[in-house]
């Protein structure tokens, strides 16, 4: 995300060193995310949203329902679309025009997570089957950074859906037409909550934070849904993994990811 | 890309595949060292269906110079599809996906070769998919480190790439177009086989945490064949009669 930011070499030791002792910069055991504060419903104008911060990062995401075309081989389905960007806000180093290959990875990782939980059941998402279906676009807005954009979007997104409400069209003359005052939950199966996991030498860390983040050889980031499923990964960053750490990381995601859930959960509670 | 319901047999009651495949075997791989003139080091691989060419450029000075790093050599790779490499006509320029992949396969070769050798220069590894079939990312990663050893490039080890998936809630072996498009799940592996290391995982579709340790499992052991092929090509180069 930053990668040209630059951090101190005394930090990148100090952070080794303390990893050396089973130890972390901000005192946080090695399988412990941040503090995970969620305000969903922070923008009425959408149709679900939430506001995440994990730690000092800060992501918003805004859930936009609406008709479209069904792409032409999925007639029968809905589309779901989860999106992220960096504002140039976040970051010093962040700036305007396209995007840049680590933040369309970010996008690409989050929106495959949630896709491929099925956590949105698309298929009960058709106003008419091959022409008209609904849409919903997931756009996470990460506002400030300090490490791990994988996980906030990915929790800002579940979180944003798991309370939006989606309107209902009718099929009348040829075209979706807005049935009114009828506003249902969307259609969850489960619930995808995505580790992502950084090695700073034979370390494995959950959740590394902006420090940390730029003093990673690797990284891996894996989601897993309500039955304790691995439903996708992505590892990144120029080192590799032992299969015994692959291993281990699918075992901490599965874990963790359980008590987060709990969370997201909650949020969803709170909300109504 | 197309639903997951399985209109086809995938996996049939004597566990043949529907290309006819056992649930272990990969498809037919060829890799090929060299081929290109100009290219410093060059490969060709085709890994089933796919067919895939890679050159390599390097090390060499850096444009635009304020991407050259004075401690280390960088890496750049472009993964590229052709136009006419899919069903229907893909936009020639370079995807979100593209975009992606290029970063993975970056990512993946970046801890096999000695960048620090050579500060301040860059090696570009050009990925041009001329036809495509499913897997593409691990034949091209595959290739690539041929085409890298091919240009003499210092390296630790070579990266071997195949994926691991699940079909009919079996485990699989070399996932193809049909597999990945109906099948349950795709988990591109890349592995460097001396150093025991992996540097490309990927995944996407559901698995149980006993089916996502046989995939990385699975998809290990059969980076370690196409290892062998790596190996196999750059002999025949260098060592066989069908040198250039």
């Amino acid at each position: 995300m930053t990668s040209t930011s630059v951090i101190d070499e005394l930090k990148k030791s100090q952070i080794l060193e303390l990893l050396e002792q089973g130890k972390r910069i901000d005192g946080r055991a090695l399988d412990e995310s941040r503090e995970i504060s969620i305000e969903t419903n922070a923008i009425p104008k959408a149709n679900g949203s939430a506001r995440v911060r994990l730690g000092e990062t800060e992501v918003i995401c805004g859930v936009k329902i609406q008709p479209d075309r069904p792409f032409p081989d999925t007639g029968d389905k809905g589309l779901f679309i989860c999106t992220a960007e960096l504002l140039p806000l976040s970051h010093p180093t962040v700036e305007t025009g396209p995007p840049q290959p680590p933040v369309i990875e970010l996008a690409r990782v989050v929106d495959r997570g949630i896709r491929e939980s099925h956590m949105i059941d698309v298929s009960q998402l058709v106003i008419e089957k091959d022409k008209s279906v609904i849409g919903v676009f997931a756009d996470n807005v990460v506002v400030d950074y300090d490490g791990n954009l994988f996980d906030a979007c990915s929790y800002a997104a579940t979180a944003a859906l798991l309370t939006s409400k989606t309107p209902k069209w009718n099929w009348v003359d040829e075209k979706p037409t807005l049935a009114e005052g009828e506003e249902t939950d969307l259609p969850i199966s489960t619930i995808p909550v995505s580790v992502t996991m950084g090695k700073i030498g034979n370390h494995i860390i959950v959740d590394p934070n902006g420090d940390e983040w730029e003093s990673m050889d690797a990284r891996v980031t894996i989601t897993s849904d309500s039955d304790g499923n691995i439903c996708a990964l992505q590892k990144g960053g120029s080192d590799g993994f032992s299969q015994d750490e692959i291993n281990q990381c699918g075992e901490i995601a599965v874990r963790v990811g359980a008590k987060i859930r709990e969370k997201l959960k909650a949020a969803q509670t709170g909300s109504q | 890309m197309g639903g997951r319901d399985a209109t086809m047999v995938l996996l049939d009651e004597n566990g043949v595949r529907c290309d006819g495949r056992k649930v272990d075997e990969t498809r037919r791989i060829m890799i090929k060292a060299g081929g290109l003139k100009n290219a410093d080091g060059s490969a060709y691989i085709e890994f089933g269906d796919n067919k895939i060419l890679v050159g390599v450029f390097g090390p060499r000075d850096v444009h635009p110079k304020h991407m050259s790093n004075t401690d280390t050599g960088i890496l750049r790779v472009r993964y590229h599809m052709e136009p006419f490499s899919v069903g229907e006509r893909k936009n020639p320029a370079p995807s979100r996906r593209e975009i992606e992949i290029s970063k993975v396969i970056k990512e993946a070769l970046e801890p096999a070769v000695m960048l620090e050798k050579f500060p301040r220069t860059a090696v570009d590894v050009f990925i041009e998919v001329l036809q495509a079939d499913g897997g593409t990312r691990c034949a091209a990663l595959s290739a690539a480190s041929v085409a890298l050893a091919d240009a003499g490039i210092p390296m630790r080890d070579m990266v071997a790439a195949v994926a691991a998936g699940k079909v009919a809630d079996t485990v699989i072996l070399d996932v193809n177009n049909e597999e990945d498009q109906a099948g349950q799940a795709d988990m591109p592996i890349g592995y460097m086989p001396n150093l025991e290391k992996i540097t490309l995982l990927q995944l996407d579709g559901v698995l149980t945490p006993e089916e996502y340790k046989k995939c990385v499992d699975v998809g290990v052991k059969g980076c370690k064949i196409v290892y062998d092929l790596q190996k196999k090509a750059l002999n025949d180069k260098y060592f066989g009669n069908g040198g250039d």
